[in-house]
């Protein structure tokens, strides 16, 4: 239901311009989920904002399309952007501390939402719908009546996402959903995600820098550096046959807690300087197979089979090239 | 091998903070107990972790054992001196044998400072070294942490550099000194995943190389089994598991860690685990719980749980649980 | 104390190349340049003003009385047949003295009382804050008449009331910022490596306050330039035999009454340029050195 091509975001800055996203392009069935893996500067953030046109301005989608269920998101007037998200597109934001409104009730929280979208919705119904809700969330129907400093950091996260299905989207996207949260909750909330995802036969794109709850949680990944899409596959394939040297000394850079005597390396160097990204494959400075081409060119996307795409020269000799 | 640090019944309770109304209706002042009779030793050389959710008091008995902050009640020793009432010059002069961490690599360094100056303050503190020497000293240790060429970094200010880099300036600053023991609060959580090893590996070549002892504070289990000797396991301000690593993960007894290690996500996707599920959500730690304060979230939960604080006891020598059901067997 | 010096000594060095890329930097950066221009231009035609003025601004009869300005007297002459294009080109000198001055007084008290006010803490703190607020409370113009009132003319004494309202400002804002930055990790790291109180104040938390002392201290040029107008202009400033804005502002309100628009405008907008470029300056740095956050 989901189809990106090509994707490019950019962000003019006071010291230059920075290319967030670069060439991006993925799909994504109805009840899938997609897991967005990088770190500082991959561009894991700006790719989820973009699947809802909320990236901050003054960065602007600059190339590509985004078609959900087969219409192109980037050319629609705000207008009917405005309609699409929360009915079609969800964004569940990383901060449940800042994202609620204070002096607004809980239960005022979903009623607005509902109300604002489908405006011939009687109040009686709203709220039926809000209690629904939070039953599946696992709150008690009485405390509609609270306000978000009342609830612990969890249960707003679950409040966050609650508001995030109400309106019963066929795409969430949740940026971080558990960044803050301890590491119990954490796996509640990944499970409600879970629950309701396939209780209600939503796809869902899960950004993390945690490598491991995606490995976990995801049918398919796509590994992000320095903007672009290093490696896309399914988790297992990932998992057993990673292809891209960053994936690689990614994966080997995760403490395993049923491992014993796990030796973890680190990748050498430093995270890339966005403004003055290096030269050719981006990763090249930091990789250990980087060959003199690797330094001049770009590796295009090449597809080594098994729906296994990855961005290297050295994955020339197992397949062909996509780009 | 010898102790190096001890803490005996460790308190720290911080008063809530009331609006002059509050202070002026309610009778009694509450406390948040962040800390509520910790007691533990740490062996020379080992890495000794404090681990547990947000919220239950490492990070504050760590503070307080460097002395950062000043214990509620309680004793700390360190190479069996009572350093509890410590204060002015002789506190500063302790300072140059045990130094610290922090979580936050871009909150740590003065950003009017250049990093060169930053690490060789502690050496004009101390009087160890100025001018020409120190440059040499700052250069040395600069090299230690793998921030090569020196040259190039010693004249450069905090903005310059990355996350990972800042904190290897952080580790620079403190063992300069070459400290005997060193607190880290959570030193690699804020850094990109794929640099966290680069600053656990040199923290533990600086073991070898110094004979540093840790005191390792960190919510990421993970993290933990990789690096630690042993670990305490913290829950709403005391300890209540503490064994070597082994066996924490093996064999661990409190119903809490168990819960805890079901719950870490584990980077396959073949293995999906069962988590084992805890009802509600931690108390506040101002209304702590009666009895043991896990109870209320206890699946195993009796009616003595609720009545009494289980005491942390060897169920064997070298492994330490406080509950009352696991003393049953 | 070596260590202040060496705090402050830096500081400068590092201002002087940050002069020439002001332009690099935007409208903020060509805000502080022009705030400059018109603030050293001011200064210079102040010293060169001996060497340039055509008459003596203090002598009477140089031309006719109460004259519009001609070729002859391109800014007119006042009731008393002094020139008024000498009269401005001395006039500024004593304004600029008096707000030279009263920021250095205000520096001198204002910032280090704010500092160990607010590191110290506690119940000295909350005197000194107690205090100052109090003092804070007053309306400016009004403690300043006081004062100027008790101490009688001058310079010195005009710069000394000026202060007096200013240094709560500078106490102020300086006790703000060292509160929020005792709290900051990198304060608690230099007490963890074993720094001594006064080397955290002035290696730590002293240059990370500096940028807002400059904000205030701008402020502070502009407002002292107002105000020293407006003590003259009561009768509370220099004496006559000075040539002063402040003075021909009240001697051309008497004047205006008859027509004469000369004698109240000219020194009308040299005050107001002269404030504006200190509140150029002010403004301008103040972006500069707390960049508004960008995305």
């Amino acid at each position: 239901m989901l189809e990106v091509n090509s994707l490019t975001v950019d962000y003019p800055t006071r010291g230059g311009t920075i290319r967030a996203v670069e060439n991006v392009s993925f799909s994504l069935g109805k009840s899938e989920t997609l897991g967005l893996a990088g770190e500082s500067g991959s561009g894991k953030s700006t790719l989820g904002l973009s699947m809802i046109r909320l990236i901050p301005p003054p960065g602007r989608i600059v190339k590509g399309e985004i078609r959900i269920d087969g219409v192109n998101i980037v050319e629609l007037p705000e207008s009917k952007m405005r309609i699409l998200r929360g009915q079609k597109v969800a964004y569940i934001f990383q901060d449940p501390m800042t994202s609620l409104n204070p002096v607004k009730k809980i239960g005022a929280h979903f009623v607005e939402l509902i109300r604002t979208h489908e405006p011939n919705t009687k109040k009686e119904d709203a709220l039926e719908r809000t209690k629904k809700v939070l039953g599946l969330l696992g709150i008690l129907p009485e405390r509609m009546n609270d306000y978000p400093h009342q609830f612990s950091g969890g249960m707003r996260q679950r409040i966050m996402i609650g508001l995030g299905i109400t309106l019963n989207p066929n795409l969430v996207i949740a940026d971080e959903p558990t960044t803050a949260l301890d590491v119990i909750v954490q796996a509640k909330i990944l499970d409600l995600l879970e629950n309701l995802r396939r209780a209600y036969g939503m796809a869902l794109i899960l950004i993390s820098h945690d490598l491991s709850i995606i490995l976990e949680r995801c049918d398919r990944i796509i590994v992000l550096y320095a903007g672009n899409m290093v490696e896309y596959a399914s988790s297992a394939e990932l998992h057993k046959n990673p292809i891209h040297p960053y994936t690689q000394g990614l994966l080997r850079s995760i403490p395993n807690i049923e491992l014993s005597d796990q030796r973890l390396s680190a990748i050498p160097g430093s995270p890339p300087n966005m403004l003055n990204p290096p030269k050719g494959c981006r990763f090249s400075p930091r990789c250990r197979h980087a060959e003199e081409k690797c330094g001049l060119m770009e590796p295009s996307l090449i597809d080594v089979g098994n729906n296994h795409f990855v961005k290297c020269f050295a994955a020339n000799d197992e397949g062909v090239a996509v780009e | 091998m010898s102790e190096i640090v001890r803490v005996e019944n460790l308190v720290k309770y911080f008063p809530v903070q009331k609006s002059l109304l509050e202070q002026f209706f309610a009778r009694k002042v509450d406390y948040v107990r962040a800390v509520d009779h910790v007691t533990f030793s740490i062996k020379k050389g080992e890495i000794f972790t404090l681990a547990g959710e947000s919220g239950c008091g490492k990070t504050t008995t760590a503070r307080v054992l460097i002395r950062l902050l000043q214990p509620t009640s309680g004793r700390i020793f360190f190479n069996d001196q009572d350093i509890t009432q410590l204060k002015g010059e002789k506190l500063r002069l302790l300072r140059r044998k045990m130094q610290m961490i922090f979580q936050d690599p871009y909150a740590s360094l003065n950003p009017r400072m250049r990093i060169g100056d930053s690490i060789g303050h502690p050496l004009e503190i101390y009087g160890i070294a100025r001018g020409g020497e120190k440059v040499k000293k700052v250069l040395e240790v600069l090299g230690k942490v793998g921030l090569t060429p020196p040259e190039q970094f010693i004249n450069l200010y905090p903005l310059n550099l990355s996350g990972g880099q800042r904190q290897r300036v952080a580790l620079a600053r403190s063992i300069i000194l070459e400290p005997e023991f060193m607190v880290a609060d959570e030193p690699v959580s804020m850094i990109d995943v794929s640099l966290r090893t680069t600053i656990i590996e040199l923290m533990l070549n600086f073991r070898k190389e110094l004979g540093i002892t840790y005191l390792f504070v960190t919510h990421d289990l993970a993290v933990a089994k990789y690096i630690s000797d042993r670990i305490a396991i913290m829950y709403l301000g005391r300890i209540i598991e503490l064994t070597d690593k082994k066996t924490l993960f093996n064999e661990p007894l409190h119903p809490y860690t168990q819960a805890l290690l079901s719950a870490i996500p584990v980077p396959d996707p073949e293995r999906r685990r069962k988590m084992i599920e805890l009802k509600g959500e931690v108390p506040s730690a101002i209304h702590v719980p009666s009895g043991c304060r896990f109870h209320t979230r206890c699946p195993y939960a009796e009616e003595i749980c609720k009545e009494r604080e289980p005491d942390l006891v060897p169920v064997t020598p070298d492994h330490l649980v406080a509950c009352h059901l696991t003393e049953r067997k | 104390m070596k260590e202040e010096n060496e705090a402050k000594r830096s500081i400068l060095a590092r201002l002087i190349p940050g002069f020439v890329s002001l332009t690099k930097h935007g409208p903020s950066g060509w805000m502080v340049i022009i705030g400059l221009v018109i603030v050293v231009a001011i200064v210079v035609m102040t010293a060169v003003a001996p060497l340039v003025a055509p008459h003596d601004p203090i002598e009477s009869r140089v031309g006719p009385i109460a004259s519009p300005p001609s070729w002859q007297f391109p800014m007119g002459t006042t009731a008393l047949g002094q020139d008024m294009l000498s009269r401005i080109l001395f006039g500024g000198s004593t304004m600029l003295q008096v707000s030279a001055i009263s920021v250095l007084i205000c520096f001198v008290i204002g910032v280090p009382l704010g500092l160990f006010s607010s590191y110290v803490g506690g119940n000295l703190d909350k005197t000194f804050s107690l205090i100052i607020d109090a003092v804070y409370a007053f309306p400016g113009l009004v403690i300043a008449i006081a004062i100027a009132a008790v101490l009688g003319p001058g310079v010195v004494n005009m710069a000394l009331s000026i202060a007096v309202v200013y240094i709560p400002s500078y106490f102020r804002i300086v006790r703000s910022q060292v509160l929020s930055i005792k709290e900051l990790t990198y304060v608690e790291a230099a007490k963890s490596i074993g720094a001594k109180w006064h080397s955290i104040l002035f290696k730590y938390v002293f240059p990370n306050v500096v940028p807002s002392i400059v904000t205030v201290a701008t402020v502070n040029f502009a407002d002292a330039v107002l105000t020293a107008a407006g003590l003259t202009f009561i009768g509370l400033g220099v004496s006559v035999s000075i040539p002063d804005w402040g003075y021909d502002l009240t001697k051309g309100r008497e004047l205006l009454s008859s027509g004469g628009w000369w004698v109240i405008t000219f020194p009308g907008v040299m005050i107001i340029l002269l404030a504006l470029g200190f509140t150029f300056i002010g403004e301008g740095l103040s972006e500069l050195l707390n960049p508004k956050l960008q995305r």
